[in-house]
């Protein structure tokens, strides 16, 4: 049969409201075609938003690469960055793009050992967020070098200078941390996408599609052996990516809870790290799952269901990350110590960016406790414009812990402030062009929702299958 | 439906034989009642994972979580030993005045060495078992076959089953009601 | 080199074929006049001329002078490729000397230090001197002498000067005139005065811009002669500076009183039995003498003459409670105090002071008096003013300015520039073609001092040959070999004229070893001038007091002074001076109208502001900088910015304060406005936080204080014990460097940081670098005030790196690019370095600096020469600080080896030690108890900085110890 016939199934693509993962009259085949036909649509009948929404990331990319090349080319003083404040928009939008891709491990392993049936629809997309997200996060630890030429330095290698790394320093926990972390997201994805590149395989209507897919799928024919070894590969995946996802923002906090500046130096970090790694992941994914539902008709498989977990999940992880403030700023106090307390006091008035904090605090903590309310948390508008505030917050959060911190430490002979130029802007906005344009792709070429599991999902939902088509 | 008939009766060049059904229960009953028959070479087909599959047709397997053990903790292992080796033997400097060995900064390296050799060796293991990839495999000449990726589901005796007889075991399938029984051509 | 050659050839057939250059091959002199006194053309010439040139003179770089010089060292006597030799020479400064010795590296000379064997110098520099010898190879000194801005020869200047002076002779000189700066050199001074006999008409004058003229003009007043004051700071129990910041490079012998005045403090806070010496100081800006005054009398620069006046009234006869409490400390301190003038306050006061003195019985005790320094003493301004009245009134034919640059700094209602076009011929001696050069038919390039054969005297006459470390680079020329041309021997060197002149003053046979000697003790022994006794100062009678008292100036006051870092201008070019932070204010690459904060509420401007100042009719636009500690109704601007013609460095930055001085008012005068014209003017400063932020970084307390409490710089929640660890601590078995800084000896001079500059090849960053906080200094100076901002004690504390036993830079750093050495030294990797910077955000003294660009000149050739070989030149994106001059401990370990001794204390002198004028850093062996260092440790003010976190810094601090007058206390 010839994928155009089964483009678009019988059943209405309507969202069956917060009790159902998946819309009504769906079978095997239904969500096979829906998923598939995504992927099969010929290129001009792309949504035009599509079309928009990659043409701007592609600027932005573009922007990136301006910006890189001539950060290259003179060094990066081209930056704001000086002494004292030698870390800036760098390591801000490291520690942020990093935790935004806490969110795809977590839905994918955290929420299938605890089987939440509502993560299946969402677990590949955002699996695929983590991978962009991690990958714009891993390139400004190397673009921020001084001899960004020299990064490889930081891996331990036999060489003629018998030089080797120093495993004292956090930096290379981030290395060993980062890089771990990108590889593992990567197989887990792939991993998932097996099964769907077989049926992708098999669902091609061109030669060159099926040799690609069927590349992919390596031969993958179902076998219910293989889907035993399968199962089992996945679950430890699963188990082993939840110490994972928690441990890579513990170290990635590490990089300034080890340090002894104040602001950075405390305990609590690693805990509030990961919690507000979530939060901004979550936010990450509804920012992008509510258009992509919307442009594809997916209504009926991310359901409003998914986007009321995830707007709770926000609302919970965001009381862990008020939490992790409260008692930063409480210990702070308690600790009697001078310098601590001053940070806080730099923080929150005296400092020239004493603002951030307070817009951070209304972003991160304020207006998400609209999410107690229902009505909130089941209008689509209110959910996305939370979510986008919650980014904001947490940008400024990382703004606040690196910079703010470094403004004013022990010696005030040496205080200074931080004034980020065009050329950090740039690179920040150009990383998130790259991003939303590796997500534009993967969503026009990928099965963007997980097929198999959506099958299971139709089978679970104990719903007969129909014999609406076949032969 | 011709081509399979043809193909029928040319025992040497048979895989196996194939019955395609429209469920995952029907699926596993056939199967069941397959391994009663006395059937052993036998694999079914199913477009997601069906609880109880791999039982019915006599399938048991533990190597992958074993293989992740292992890999485990070689990683673990590894890193320690490349964190402790590296700062006491091939490059000892007196670092912030704390000891060659010190040891509490190691155990990030350790746990995430630990993870990455895990997972790789779940994945790789997993696929090598599956002995994946693999470029050519009979069940895929059936041409219905296609949809053991959608929404089908098939039981396959494999003519290298000492108890298969072309004939026999296709009276077997047949008198399981399924939609469709196919010879699989090698 | 040879590689250059071509390229000189090819640049300059380029310049040949230019319009611009036939132009000026072409045209005769007369119809040429109108265009080379166009400016533009003319510069874009020369600049396109230098560049060519500058090849050359790089090319020149490692010539050793012909004549035999002589190494400082004994052994060994000959080079070895890789052993720096010393030679030792002096450095003039308004004429005045300080013998230093300047370092070597195959003939290319480095690295000035101070002479040890100098009276003025006793080894230690200052700032300046430390940053001369960039000036040896700056690129943008002028590189051939040019006749109507074309390039010339020596030779063709020599027909044409012996030309002229030939015309004057017939007229028995008349017409002919010679300006020269202060001139102390003994061998000029017998060629002018042999040329003013030949042609009695002739005329000298002398003008400095900067130099002692109210010195001068008050002992006329006094004595009836311009003699010549020393102090002796060493003897005395009580000192009041009327506006003296004679701890600062504007006085002559400041090093000597530097280390004489602290040497003093020291000794009291090391020995109960030893009283202090008390400083009260009156001024109207913070300087550094008042950063180390026990009490600081804030009031503008016009009061002091009140002031004094008011001391000279006597015991109770003094109106302020102050002058009554200075006056009773002097009076229980009769002939071991000594009262000081100002070099800019007026003759009066210091007229007033020689009488004080006098009466305290000081004369002959603390104060000593000689005949004067200067070769032929005159009053200074007069002798301008008469030369451009004649110059005016068409009297002079022509005029030889050997040095200085009058255009630019003679008094501005001299209007010298007008009078100077109506001289028909006009030559001009100088470093660099600078604003006179512009204007005078000729420009002759003045060789370096590095370069010269000269001769010159100290603070207290002790004479000094000058003898070069390198041929001239640039063809430089020094006033003798110019006098030999008038002289009408042209063809001898100035060595041979130098020489002559000492030959005539040793008349023996031993000569040569005379002449050796001389030469390489670095003073001509038995030269200082001896003092005069018994003396009498013309006493003070009621009526002069209440003249004095009298002029209490009225409104607004406007004080000039030389600028705290490039001084008068003469070394505005200089980068490193540029870059150095002005002590008070921090303030780089620029001069500001500096003003109290409540004269800026009172005038309605604030730090930034750009106002029109307006003087006498004259008028500048300056930027106002709100300075704490700056008296009301008073503006401080500076010299030595504004310049047009000084070179890249410091072309077109700050404003020209010499436009507002007038003959009437050199240092001080009141009537002047100044109106807000915009506002928004951005300082570069290298330190924004002026106090301390109720943090101790700077500790002090009163010597009674001490006494009572001997442990107050170390509180008890400061200490941190010994074991404290969770791990067993390094041992540092042989050697354990550190180093201590005493604050009670240092005045923040900033000598430290240039020395580190000179000495580890630290580049300059630039104005918009310094505002973005990118500077390189690896030893900063902190300045704190505290108390009440309008008049604040002003603290200045060194921090280099505090090489920490537990270093927090070194946890961080992921690829090992900084690590702890056997010794204890914090090394920093440079090629190992990637640049993550994580160890700047995890020092908490932030003394690490990083390359955010290629910041080091790797294009100037010229500049290539004063880096230091031991020293390797970073590159962009690395971090780099202190490393203790890693290079010369290794140096003296392995000196220490080859005469199989070990290392001992004092054979490792760092850098900043080295300048050190105060001697307030000492750097040393920890595990050698007998060490100087060590025993410094083991005293009681001894703390370190942010020592509770456990940081172990080798680098520790003595507490400042301050000893007001309890009288004064109680008010």
């Amino acid at each position: 049969m010839k994928p155009e016939d089964q483009e678009f199934t019988s059943v209405a693509t309507l969202d069956p409201g917060p009790d159902k993962v998946i819309g009504p009259g769906h079978d095997y085949g239904s969500v096979t075609d829906e998923i598939g036909g995504v992927v099969f649509r010929p290129f001009l009948k792309t949504p035009r938003q599509m079309f928009f929404g990659f043409a701007f990331a592609f600027l932005l990319v573009n922007l990136l690469m301006i910006a890189v090349t001539w950060l290259f080319v003179r060094g990066v003083g081209v930056w704001g960055i000086d002494i004292p404040v030698a870390w800036g928009f760098a390591i801000v939008n490291f520690v942020w793009w990093i935790g935004i891709g806490h969110a795809g491990t977590l839905i994918s392993a955290i929420l299938l050992l605890l089987k939440q049936d509502w993560r299946t629809s969402i677990n590949r997309f955002s699996e695929a967020m983590t991978l962009f997200a991690v990958a714009c996060a891993g390139m400004f630890p190397i673009l921020h070098l001084g001899r960004p030429w020299l990064a490889y330095w930081l891996l331990p290698y036999p060489n003629t200078m018998w030089m080797w790394p120093q495993p004292r320093s956090p930096l290379i926990w981030d290395v060993f941390a980062v890089s771990t972390y990108a590889t593992v997201s990567l197989l887990f994805w792939f991993t998932g996408l097996i099964p769907d590149f077989a049926t992708m395989r098999d669902k091609a209507g061109n030669a060159t599609a099926r040799k690609i897919f069927g590349a992919l799928a390596m031969g993958w024919r179902n076998s219910a052996k293989h889907w035993a070894r399968y199962q089992k590969a996945y679950l430890l995946l699963a188990g082993l990516s939840t110490p994972l996802v928690v441990s890579v923002h513990s170290v990635v906090s590490f990089d300034f809870a080890v340090a002894i500046l104040p602001g950075w130096h405390t305990t609590i970090f690693p805990p509030y790290f990961v919690a507000g790694a979530i939060y901004s992941g979550f936010a990450m994914v509804l920012t992008l799952a509510i258009p992509v539902r919307r442009w594809y008709h997916l209504e009926d498989l991310i359901t409003m269901r998914h986007i009321e977990c995830m707007s709770k999940v926000m609302l919970g992880t965001g009381l862990i990350v008020a939490y992790g403030y409260a008692m930063e700023a409480f210990m702070a106090w308690y600790s009697g110590g001078q310098y601590e307390r001053y940070a806080f006091v730099n923080r929150m008035w005296a400092g020239g960016y004493w603002w951030t904090y307070w817009v951070l605090i209304l972003c991160n903590i304020l207006i998400p406790q609209a999410l107690w309310s229902r009505r909130v948390r089941m209008s689509v508008p209110a959910v996305f414009a939370i979510a986008l505030v919650v980014n904001v917050g947490m940008w400024l959060e990382r703004f606040v812990i690196v910079v703010t911190s470094l403004t004013r430490d022990f010696v005030p002979s040496s205080w200074g402030m931080y004034y980020p130029t065009i050329w950090d802007w740039s690179t920040y906005l150009g990383t998130i062009g790259v991003f939303l344009a590796l997500m534009f792709l993967f969503v026009r070429v990928l099965p963007a929702i997980s097929i198999f599991e959506m099958r299971e999902v139709v089978h679970h939902t104990g719903k007969e299958p129909t014999h609406a088509h076949g032969d | 439906m011709l081509t399979e008939t043809k193909v029928s009766g040319q025992v040497e060049s048979l895989y196996g034989i194939m019955a395609e059904f429209d469920d995952p229960e029907s699926l596993l009953s056939a199967a069941n009642q397959a391994r009663l028959e006395g059937y052993r070479e036998m694999d079914a087909y199913a477009p997601m994972p069906v609880e109880g599959l791999a039982e019915a047709i006599g399938f048991r397997s533990n190597w992958v979580e074993r293989l992740v053990f292992v890999g485990g903790l070689c990683g673990a292992v590894g890193g320690f030993m490349l964190c402790w080796w590296i700062t006491v033997v091939a490059f000892p400097h007196n670092v912030a005045g704390r000891p060659l060995n010190s040891w509490p900064a190691y155990v990030p390296i350790t746990f995430e060495l630990m993870v990455l050799i895990a997972c790789i060796t779940a994945v790789v293991g997993m696929l090598m078992l599956n002995g994946l990839p693999q470029p050519y495999h009979p069940v895929f000449n059936v041409e219905r076959f296609a949809r053991a990726s959608r929404d089908k589901f098939f039981l396959c005796i494999e003519a290298s089953d000492p108890k298969f007889d072309p004939t026999a075991t296709r009276d077997f399938l047949e008198r399981l009601n399924p939609q469709e029984v196919t010879d699989v051509a090698l | 080199m040879k590689s250059d050659e071509p390229l000189y050839w090819r640049s300059l057939e380029e310049l040949a074929s230019t319009a611009e250059f036939r132009a000026f091959v072409e045209d005769e002199f007369p119809n040429r006049a109108p265009d080379w006194n166009n400016p533009d053309s003319r510069r874009g010439f020369l600049r396109v001329m230098g560049a060519s040139i500058l090849l050359v003179g790089a090319a020149a770089c490692t010539k050793q002078p012909k004549e035999v010089i002589v190494p400082y060292v004994r052994q060994p006597e000959e080079l070895i490729p890789g052993k720096p030799l010393f030679y030792a020479t002096a450095m003039s400064v308004a004429g005045v000397a300080t013998g230093v010795l300047a370092e070597s590296h195959l003939g290319r000379p480095t690295k000035i230090e101070g002479n040890p064997e100098h009276s003025a110098s006793l080894g230690a520099t200052d700032s300046a001197m430390q940053a001369s010898v960039l000036t040896l190879y700056d690129p943008d000194r002028s590189q051939t002498v040019t006749h109507n801005g074309s390039i010339s020869s020596w030779g063709s200047f020599i027909t044409a000067l012996a030309g002229a002076r030939d015309v004057a002779g017939l007229k028995n000189g008349l017409g002919f005139r010679i300006l020269t700066g202060t001139v102390t050199s003994p061998t000029l001074a017998t060629q002018i005065q042999d040329f003013l006999t030949e042609f009695p008409a002739a005329k000298w004058h002398q003008y400095d811009p900067c130099g002692r003229h109210s010195a001068r003009a008050g002992a006329m007043a006094a004595f009836g002669k311009p003699l010549n004051t020393i102090y002796r700071f060493d003897r005395a129990d009580v000192i009041v500076s009327l506006d003296s910041d004679f701890l600062s490079a504007t006085v002559p012998g400041n090093l000597r009183y530097a280390r004489d005045y602290s040497s003093r403090r020291r000794a009291a806070a090391e020995n109960p039995n030893v009283a202090p010496s008390r400083l009260y100081i009156a001024e109207n800006a913070p300087s550094v003498t008042g950063s180390m005054a026990d009490h600081h009398f804030r009031m503008t620069a016009g009061g002091v003459a009140g002031f004094t006046a008011d001391l000279a009234r006597g015991g109770t006869g003094a109106a302020s409670p102050e002058a009554r409490a200075v006056l009773k400390d002097l009076e229980a301190h009769r002939g071991s105090s000594i009262v000081i003038a100002g070099e800019h306050q007026p003759p009066q006061v210091h007229a007033f002071v020689h009488a004080i003195n006098q009466a305290l019985g000081n004369t002959g005790k603390t104060v000593i008096y000689t005949d004067a320094v200067e070769a032929s003493p005159v009053d200074e301004i007069s002798s301008i003013a008469d030369l451009v009245k004649d110059m005016r009134d068409g009297a002079v034919e022509t005029l030889l300015i050997l040095g200085g640059n009058p255009v630019y700094d003679a008094p501005a209602d001299l209007n010298f520039l007008d009078a100077l076009k109506r001289v028909k011929l006009r030559a001009h001696l100088g470093l660099y073609s600078s604003e006179t050069a512009d204007w005078c038919h000729w420009h002759v390039p003045e060789a370096h001092y590095l370069e010269s054969w000269s001769d010159a005297r100290a603070y207290d006459g002790t004479a000094s040959i000058v003898q070069p470390l390198i041929m001239p680079l640039y063809g430089g020329k020094t006033p003798h070999e110019v006098m030999n041309i008038l002289a009408n021997h042209a063809d001898q060197s100035a060595h041979d004229t130098v020489r002559g002149y000492w030959q005539a003053y040793h008349k023996s046979d031993d000569f040569d070893d005379f002449w050796h000697i001389s030469l390489h003790d670095g003073v001509i022994a038995g030269t200082a001038l001896p003092e005069i006794l018994p003396l009498t100062a013309k006493a003070i009678d009621q009526a002069a007091i209440a003249s004095l008292g009298a002029t209490a100036p009225a409104g607004l006051e406007i004080v000039f002074r030389p600028d705290p870092s490039v001084g008068d201008g003469t070394m505005s070019n200089n980068a490193w001076l540029q870059e150095m932070p002005k002590p008070p204010n921090k303030m780089t690459w620029d001069n500001a109208v500096w003003i109290s904060s409540k004269s800026a509420e009172r005038y309605g401007v604030t730090t930034g502001d750009v106002v029109e100042i307006e003087f006498q009719g004259r008028k500048v636009d300056g930027a106002v900088w709100i300075m704490p500690g700056h008296a009301d109704e008073s503006l401080t601007v500076h010299f030595g910015y504004g310049r047009t013609r000084a070179g890249k460095v410091a072309d077109g930055i700050g404003f020209d304060a010499y436009a507002l001085r007038g003959t009437g008012a050199l240092w001080q005068g009141t009537g002047v406005n100044i109106k807000r014209k915009s506002g928004g003017y951005k300082f570069a400063n290298t330190q924004h936080t002026q106090t301390m932020e109720e943090r101790d970084p700077f500790r002090a307390a009163t010597y009674a204080e001490f006494h009572k409490d001997p442990e107050f710089a170390r509180p008890e929640e400061k200490r941190v014990a010994k074991d404290l660890s969770l791990f067993p601590q390094w041992e540092y078995k042989q050697h354990k460097w550190g180093m201590s800084i005493d604050l009670n000896s240092c005045t923040g001079c900033n000598a430290c940081t240039i020395a580190c500059q000179s000495e580890n090849n630290i580049p300059v960053v630039g104005k918009e670098e310094v505002a973005k906080g990118r500077h390189m200094n690896w030893l900063r100076v902190d300045r704190y005030f505290k108390g009440p901002l309008d008049d604040p004690e002003m603290y200045f504390q060194p921090v280099p790196c505090m090489h920490c036993e537990n270093a927090l830079c070194e946890l961080v750093c992921p690829v090992a690019a900084t690590v702890h050495s056997a010794e204890g030294l914090n090394e920093m990797v440079y090629n190992r370095c990637v640049g993550t910077r994580y160890c700047s955000n995890n020092c908490p003294y932030k003394v690490r600096r990083f390359n955010f660009f290629l910041y080091a000149d790797w294009d100037t050739q010229s500049l290539f020469g004063v880096r230091n070989p031991d020293v390797s030149v970073r590159s962009r994106g690395v971090m780099e600080k202190c490393s203790y001059c890693v290079q010369r401990i290794n140096s003296a370990k392995i000196d220490a080896e080859e005469r199989d001794q070990p290392v001992k204390d004092g054979d490792i002198v760092t850098a900043c030690q080295q300048a050190c004028p105060a001697q307030a850093i000492v750097f040393g062996d920890l595990n050698d108890p007998n060490s100087r260092v060590a025993n410094l440790k083991r005293q009681q003010r001894d703390y370190g900085l942010l020592e509770e976190l456990n940081t172990r810094p080798r680098t520790t601090y003595l507490a400042r110890l301050r000893n007001p007058n309890p009288d004064l206390e109680k008010g």
